[in-house]
């Protein structure tokens, strides 16, 4: 899926804009009135091809989405038959549908594994092989390796450890446990094998971090009788404000929409309930209710673009500066 | 930084003291042992699928998994076979290749427009487009799905008659998708550009079109590469979208058709393990050869050009 994939922007790029930015404004805008005819044309397809495929393709599927989710459609006849009925599919996520419950709590799970363990261990990491011991590539290229691999995969991947009859670790612990199928355990197993992938991705956004810190901060707080750690979280940390956000960003944005994993397992049931699964059960396959998943994919949209906010907010600003 | 570090740096570019790097040790061997145990750990479950995927299903039978011997490469020629790898390999590639080119095509576009000129619109531009990539796929399926299969094309475009269950749908979804990620580094990347050069252009009456392909695509030639490593393994990938707007079997991308091989290999695990590191294997391949375009790929806004 689309992605762990996020720009980033480091904080001590921000110096270098200013000044050639804003001499460069005030050229261009008497630049762009002697646009001649042929230039103009250019200008406005070059803007309004790219436009039309996104808007269309996913700013209006968005919408559409909302508008859906307050009406009734079950997507049987034409959308003339379409009564809107209001809020009745909320209160239905709210208060008449089971797995919601279980799907909230799995993405709150989710979101807190992955800030709690996967994005400390790959700061961790992030620092250590920031300082360049021998062998730090090797570290390095271990650790990211399975950030290119499809979270589908690694599903399968992980199978081959988890599996009751014939993984590696019930036959090393000689247990029987069935980590994918036992309700008990499979989200704990799918948060796992996320957190082998997410990790690299982490330590690669903070070590880009790191690299574009200025070293004289670290030495300067070292001259001050600071350890390490103190000049990490004193001094390194707070520096790297924009990537923490960012990261904080994408952490919260990839918990949301986690659902490859998940539906490899055995498509977000039995324990493994998410609500992008549940979106996906009420519309693939049955066609009965189209407002319903409407609502719950609304709910997705909403959550997601506060923090999307967040997120063009800062990266913007720091492209302003 | 730290005491260690300095030891450590010295101790190696300077031979003249080595007890440096003697003094040092206890934290050293501590962050040694911890970087080369995780590093380990890490590529541990990747190595194993290697390992049985070489090994003969009788014998790990015989002696279960966690043993050692009856190697042979059998598996790779029947998960070929069975799981008809060839032609969802090929699928990988008719829906990879045109998305990748295009989401950069429409992505630089709009990149340089944005760079370029000081139009008003154009952080809020740069944000819709940004934005775009962060959406959750479920958050647009039913629409979109709904949009598909309305949409009848002629048999030869597409078998099934409609957008929905063809390749096109795949292409169309990944390219509008990515293009707001490429749009938001392409831009950062063209800012860095010199606008001397623009003016030169301008002076040489150069038509905007050509400034965009002759002058700025050339030199944002590093950035494009970085995008198009990481594109393409994103988008081969991509999960969601192939399993939902695809049913036709045969028209899977590899990375979705292994769900549907799920059960063909799923007792035969050495099976599942030799398609597994199939599947794995392009995108390996891509990322140890252009390990750097990728990770560039990824921090590439980091240092904006």
């Amino acid at each position: 899926m689309s992605s762990p994939d996020l720009p980033l922007v480091a904080p001590q790029t921000a110096h270098a804009a200013p000044s050639a930015g804003s001499h460069k404004g005030t050229g261009k805008k008497q630049r762009v009135r002697r646009l001649t005819g042929r230039d103009r044309v250019a200008v406005i397809l070059m803007v309004a091809i790219p436009t039309l495929v996104v808007v269309g393709l996913i700013w209006l599927p968005a919408i559409a989405s909302v508008l859906l989710s307050f009406t009734n459609w079950n997507g049987v006849g034409s959308l003339a038959d379409v009564k809107v009925i209001g809020v009745e599919n909320y209160t239905n996520v709210f208060t008449n549908y089971p797995p919601f419950k279980p799907a909230v709590e799995h993405n709150l799970l989710w979101l807190v594994v992955m800030f709690v363990v996967a994005t400390p261990l790959g700061i961790l990491f992030a620092v250590l092989i920031d300082k360049e011991l021998k062998g730090s590539r090797f570290y390095q290229t271990a650790l990211y390796l399975p950030v290119v691999l499809s979270l589908a995969l690694v599903g399968f991947i992980w199978q081959l450890m988890y599996s009751r009859d014939q993984g590696l670790i019930n036959a090393v612990l000689g247990t029987q446990i069935d980590f994918y199928g036992d309700p008990k355990w499979n989200i704990w197993a799918a948060l796992f094998a996320t957190c082998w992938k997410q990790v690299g991705y982490v330590m690669l956004l903070y070590l880009a971090g790191l690299k574009g810190v200025d070293a004289s901060l670290k030495e300067a707080a070292q001259m001050d009788g600071a350890n390490q750690v103190q000049t990490f979280f004193r001094i390194v940390f707070p520096v790297m404000r924009p990537i923490n956000i960012i990261v904080l960003v994408i952490t919260v944005i990839e918990s949301l929409r986690a659902f490859d994993l998940v539906w490899v397992i055995n498509q977000g049931r039995n324990g493994l309930e998410l609500i992008a699964t549940l979106v996906t059960a009420n519309i693939v396959g049955e066609a009965s209710r189209i407002g319903f998943g409407s609502a719950l994919a609304t709910i997705m949209l909403v959550i997601s673009l506060v923090f999307i906010s967040i997120y063009l907010w800062v990266v913007m600003r720091e492209d302003e500066r | 930084m730290s005491t260690s570090t300095i030891g450590g740096v010295g101790g190696r570019t300077v031979p003249g003291v080595p007890k440096a790097e003697r003094r040092t040790p206890p934290a050293r061997i501590v962050l040694y042992v911890f970087l080369i145990g995780a590093s380990i750990l890490w590529l541990f479950p990747l190595l194993w699928a290697v390992f049985n995927s070489f090994r003969d299903y009788g014998y790990t039978q015989a002696n279960g998994y966690a043993s050692f011997g009856g190697f042979t490469i059998k598996n790779y020629v029947n998960a070929w076979q069975q799981g008809d790898f060839g032609r969802h390999f090929l699928n990988s590639v008719i829906i990879t290749v045109p998305s990748v080119v295009l989401a950069l095509l429409l992505a630089s576009m709009v990149a340089f427009v944005v760079a370029r000129f000081n139009f008003k619109f154009n952080l809020a531009l740069l944000g819709l487009f940004t934005a775009a990539n962060l959406l959750p796929p479920q958050a647009l399926l039913i629409p979109l799905y709904r949009f598909f299969r309305a949409i009848e094309v002629p048999y030869w475009f597409s078998y099934s008659g409609t957008l929905l269950d063809s390749y096109w749908a795949l292409i169309i979804v990944n390219t509008a998708f990515q293009t707001g990620f490429c749009a938001f580094v392409l831009s950062n990347y063209m800012k860095t550009l010199p606008y001397e050069l623009y003016e030169a252009a301008q002076v040489d009456g150069l038509s905007v079109f050509k400034q965009y392909w002759k002058i700025t695509l050339p030199l944002c030639r590093p950035a494009l590469a970085a995008l198009a490593v990481l594109e393409i393994t994103w988008i081969y990938n991509e999960f969601f979208w192939a399993t939902v707007l695809l049913q036709s079997g045969d028209k899977f991308p590899i990375t979705s058709s292994l769900n549907n091989l799920k059960g063909q290999f799923f007792t035969d695990y050495n099976l599942l393990s030799a398609g597994s590191v199939l599947v794995a294997l392009p995108v390996l391949v891509v990322f140890f050869a252009l390990q750097k375009q990728f990770v560039s790929g990824l921090t590439l806004g980091a240092t904006k050009g």
